[in-house]
């Protein structure tokens, strides 16, 4: 296990952590690395494109069926796909139920005392959303993933959600030795998106990685339930997704600790470059009908 | 060597400035307003109380969880109550707080029963509310003569957010109606036992009184209907209560909760009077039919003759001749039997000093018991009081009384060695660290595995069970191995 590897994907719900991180990590496949996913969001989708199927048997329902989690063999949760890429979903319960992020914590603790990381070159935990609770920390606590890469846009929420779970890195960063990876940027195209992500990624004492253009193929290729490497794999595109890989390959120890910014901070750099225009405080809390009177 | 009140006084102020000197500073500042030495002038004991403890101590209290199933909901016999999460909590209130019963278990009582949902990690992950649902289709298929179900909610319950009170409306109206009660008593909430009293108190008046509705009682009122409060039926606390009460022609109609049941919460609206043993647990729910149902409630204390007395009075001063007559006649008839019990037990024990440290009302209901026999309480403290409760208490403690709240272990092993008392009462944590200290001990939670300690019955107990703890003469045989020599 020496030169195992642990990543992980973070980010803004919808941002395209699942999409981006399949297809570099079906880069990475094609790169020769022997790769393990952990899905870790309850709606379990994060290996699709790798396995072509809808939704993989998750180890929490299986789990739940079979009895509890001691019941089950490594071999029923784990599936093979592209470029032997070997996949797990963690699962959870339905929305508004139980607690998701114990489901987390039960799965990864699950794969290790498995020996499910054995013989892989890298483990990439693709995490939900937001760092809402401790159970969606796992992933960068000790002895988990050593660089953690942020996927995002340069839409406000999207550098705002990328900021917050740079917070919960740094919260581990001393006590675990977990290090940011960098920003990975997914074109949105926003005003000024290079600028202000690279803007970011500095601010948070990082870089960013890589900025993945919007390319109409990442949609065809989705709609087929695969990644761009498999379906378009002499595709720009693809060679974006190739170039990505290489760039986290060689990341290799250059992960930092990052330096989070207040809201004010990320406000400053929206209208450093532009995007917003400095606040007028005698408009906030105003409607519009209220605005058209004065 | 009898010590001046002044004397008393300055002891004392010098051993709670030797128990905090050990401290770090913050914490001793905050202990520091939880001990005092009470002044016979004030009419509060001077602490500070219902108070997070202090992160390190050894504190001895317990959780809202304990508050709601181990005291007030757990003794209603004829109702099942399950301890919902994981399965630590239910075993470790198990078979209850020797809250006696008259009742077949497991047929149509269940106090000393254990049900647990026994908590998996699937059932945290994804939800603990189908499980419940099952269980109480279990529960009415296996013990169909239960008369309602509670559902007493362990700290994870809490944390994911189940939602148990919509099981218990569903499973209800699928058992055309039945009593099922979602008690949110989760052990994080509150900062004692004491929460959980409350909350246990608010599950009643929501559960049983409002969402019950008016239910036509199965009886015929009368005017001298009471119903027993608080009294949790300790080794049988509430039938040497109760005789009491019948023999001097009042009728009780409901018992809370010890040997309690069902229909007896529902009917306690028609009571005229509600009596109030353990104000701490039970006052909430005292007020509320106070308010709603116009009942006036009174406190008594059933503990010692002279107190008993006096209960007497002040219970039968809520009605007409014939019960004030009625309390006469039985105090009259007891008081012979209580001589002589004084007779037999007040020369062996008078001038000892006793420390006392419990939960609920003993802290200072017990004192006038002790005082019956000559005893004298030189120290008392409440693990989960609030400030009326020590406001009551200056009614009952003399001057100069050590007074010390939510106290630690090594606080009160500190007192105890320094006050050299005769006699102290507390639970099963403290009693065997007291024993090997060498000084007599009683537990006054559970009387130590005896009982009755109310009404006259129950002084009778008491006194042979105090005589005997502090007269053993195992005391005299026990010798300290460096005191050993020429």
């Amino acid at each position: 296990m020496a030169g195992l590897r642990q990543i992980a994907f973070y980010g803004k719900g919808g941002i395209g952590k699942s999409t981006t991180s399949q297809n570099t990590l079906a880069a990475l496949a094609e790169m020769g690395q022997k790769i393990l996913i952990v899905g870790c969001d309850p709606k379990a989708d994060s290996t699709r494109l790798i396995l072509h199927a809808k939704a993989q048997d998750t180890i929490l329902s299986l789990a739940a069926s079979a009895g509890s989690v001691e019941d089950l063999e490594l071999e029923d949760v784990m599936k093979i796909g592209y470029r032997n890429i070997r996949c797990v979903e963690s699962g959870g319960p339905e929305p508004g139920v139980g607690c998701a992020g114990r489901g987390v914590i039960t799965s990864i603790n699950f794969l290790e005392e498995e020996g499910a990381y054995e013989g892989a070159d890298y483990v990439s935990y693709d995490v939900l959303g937001d760092v809402v609770c401790g159970g969606f920390a796992m992933p960068i606590r000790e002895n988990k993933a050593q660089e953690i890469y942020i996927v995002m846009s340069g839409e406000m929420m999207a550098m705002y959600a990328a900021n917050n779970i740079s917070k919960g890195i740094l919260k581990y960063a001393n006590s675990g030795g977990v290090r940011l990876g960098g920003l990975v940027c997914n074109e949105r195209q926003t005003d000024k998106e290079y600028e202000l992500a690279d803007s970011l990624a500095k601010k948070l004492n990082s870089k960013l990685i890589h900025f993945v253009p919007r390319d109409n193929v990442v949609q065809h290729a989705e709609l087929r339930r695969m990644t761009v490497l498999e379906y378009a794999p002499d595709s720009k595109q693809a060679d974006e997704y190739r170039t990505l890989a290489a760039k986290i390959h060689e990341n290799v120890g250059k992960g930092t600790i990052p330096t989070p910014i207040t809201m004010d901070e990320l406000e400053d750099l929206l209208m450093e470059h532009g995007i917003m225009q400095a606040v007028d405080e005698s408009i906030v809390g105003k409607s519009a009908a209220e605005c058209a009177v004065a | 060597m009898d010590l001046t009140l002044d004397e008393v006084k300055a002891r004392n102020a010098e051993v709670i400035t030797e128990a905090l000197s050990v401290y770090p500073d913050k914490t001793a500042k905050k202990r520091a307003k939880h001990l005092n030495v009470y002044e016979g002038d004030k009419p509060d004991c001077g602490v500070k109380s219902n108070i997070k403890s202090v992160p390190g101590v050894m504190t001895i209290r317990g959780c809202a969880y304990a508050g709601s199933k181990g005291v007030v909901w757990g003794p209603i016999k004829d109702m099942i109550h399950i301890s919902h999460g994981p399965v630590g909590c239910g075993q470790y209130s198990w078979a209850a707080r020797r809250n006696y019963y008259i009742g077949v278990t497991g047929v149509d009582s269940f106090v000393t029963m254990q049900f647990t949902s026994d908590f998996q990690e699937k059932d945290i992950v994804f939800g603990g509310d189908k499980k419940l649902d099952k269980i109480l289709d279990e529960i009415q298929r296996l013990f169909p003569l239960n008369h309602g179900i509670t559902i007493q909610s362990e700290c994870p319950i809490g944390l994911i957010g189940d939602d148990i009170e919509a099981v218990a409306k569903k499973k209800s109206k699928e058992y055309d109606g039945k009593t099922i009660v979602p008690v949110r008593c989760e052990g994080f909430r509150g900062v004692s036992q004491s929460l959980g009293h409350h909350i246990a108190n608010d599950a009643v008046r929501d559960w049983v009184f409002e969402k019950g509705g008016e239910k036509a009682p199965l009886f015929e009122s009368t005017p001298y209907d009471v119903a027993i409060i608080g009294d949790y039926n300790i080794g049988g606390d509430a039938w040497s209560s109760r005789i009491l009460l019948e023999e001097m022609g009042l009728r009780v109609i409901a018992q809370w909760s010890g040997d309690g049941s069902l229909a007896e919460l529902e009917n306690t609206p028609k009571a005229k009077l509600n009596i109030l043993h353990c104000y701490r647990s039970m006052n909430y729910i005292s007020r509320y039919m106070e308010e709603k149902f116009g009942i006036p409630w009174v406190e008594y204390n059933f503990f010692g003759p002279s107190k008993v007395a006096e209960s007497l009075r002040a219970i039968a001063s809520h009605f007409d001749d014939r019960i004030k007559e009625g309390a006469e006649r039985v105090i009259a008839k007891y008081q012979p039997l209580m001589d002589a019990v004084i007779a037999k037990y007040k020369p062996r024990l008078e001038g000892k000093k006793v420390m006392l440290y419990v939960g609920g009302l003993r802290p200072r209901h017990v004192i006038g018991a002790y005082e019956d026999l000559g005893m004298e309480v030189i120290g008392t403290g409440y693990e989960f009081g609030h400030n009326d409760d020590y406001q009551r208490t200056t009614h009952y403690v003399k001057d100069g009384t050590l007074i010390y709240d939510d106290v630690t272990g090594y606080e009160f092993e500190k007192f105890v060695d320094r006050l050299q008392p005769d006699l102290v009462g507390s639970g099963i944590k403290e009693k065997y660290v007291f024993q090997k200290m060498g000084v007599p001990f009683r537990q006054m939670h559970s009387w130590d595995y005896s009982g009755p300690y109310h009404g006259y019955d129950g002084f009778a107990i008491f006194a042979r069970d105090m005589d005997m703890a502090i007269n053993n003469p195992v005391w005299g045989l026990t010798k300290a191995p460096w005191n050993v020599g020429p």
